[in-house]
């Protein structure tokens, strides 16, 4: 199996990938994941706006995903804590989200993931957290 | 898209103030995918419910709920308690949200989270909510978290908290 195929089979595992309805794209070693929209995602039907909770949900996934390529690993790393900053409010369409391990220590990861939809340089949120290491 | 105004009403006060809540918590598409319920009410405070479901799952060796599942329902327990604490409430947006996680919730288990905004202002709102199963003393989650109020450029006494 190629590492992307590997990817796809891993989050396939997951009933919560599902969903939310995410789907990975794994360029060499950068991961890229994807939420198409879906109306089960929002949160204020009014603006319309994505739930909040969606978008960390999102970014955790991709900063475990990422963490479990970046340490070679097949499982994943558990949650310590994450914070969360908003920044734009959610559209009704595309969201991708990348992760950044910025440190792997003996039992704590350190990794930063952003969230963004039409435009790369225009976050929607941001997240960092810390992850306690799969042993 | 798009199912009307928000439900009106001084929401956490009087009659039936529990099902107008609860009404405000499925007005959103994914508290409503979610099956979110809100059990009990008391000024500023509000404990509600996460169902245990399969398609939650985060960890399929385990059946441990995924953590985003207990992220969004903190965010959107703490939202509502912003609510409450409102005189005139509308609709609030999340600034941050911290969340530390002591542990797994148990598999099989509905989750349950309390949320109490102990702080607003004109503009913020300051909420701390924790999840677990049985009690609080026994926690899955922690959250901090502040909220925007979206007020549309009205500001002052009516928008100031009652007590909490």
């Amino acid at each position: 199996m190629s590492p992307q195929e590997r990817l796809t089979a891993a989050l396939a595992r997951i009933p919560y990938a599902g969903f939310l309805g995410v789907r990975a794209e794994l360029k060499g070693d950068e991961l890229t994941l994807v939420l198409p929209y879906s109306e089960h995602l929002v949160g204020n039907p009014l603006l319309p706006a994505l739930h909040g909770g969606v978008v960390g949900a999102l970014m955790e996934l991709t900063a475990i995903t990422q963490l479990a390529i970046a340490s070679k690993s097949e499982r994943f790393a558990k949650t310590i804590d994450i914070g969360v900053d908003y920044l734009r409010s959610g559209k009704p369409v595309d969201t991708y989200a990348r992760a950044r391990v910025i440190k792997i220590g003996r039992r704590i990861a350190n990794v930063q993931a952003e969230a963004w939809q039409n435009e790369r340089s225009q976050p929607i949120a941001a997240m960092h957290g810390h992850f306690l290491v799969a042993d | 898209m798009g199912s009307g105004d928000p439900p009106k009403g001084d929401y956490g006060q009087g009659k039936d103030a529990l099902e107008r809540v609860q009404a405000m918590m499925q007005w959103t598409p994914q508290g409503r995918a979610l099956g979110f319920e809100v059990t009990k009410l008391d000024g500023a405070k509000v404990w509600g419910r996460a169902p245990y479901k399969a398609e939650l799952i985060g960890d399929p060796e385990t059946g441990i709920i995924a953590g985003g599942v207990i992220t969004t329902f903190l965010d959107q327990l703490s939202g509502m308690a912003a609510v409450l604490a409102m005189r005139e409430p509308t609709t609030v947006a999340t600034i941050d949200i911290r969340i530390d996680y002591m542990r797994g919730a148990e598999p099989g288990r509905d989750v349950l989270a309390e949320a109490h905004c102990y702080k607003i202002g004109r503009n913020v709102a300051f909420v701390r909510a924790v999840a677990y199963e049985d009690s609080p003393d026994n926690p899955i989650a922690h959250a901090a978290a502040a909220f925007m109020l979206n007020t549309q450029g009205k500001t002052g006494a009516n928008l100031r908290g009652k007590k909490t």
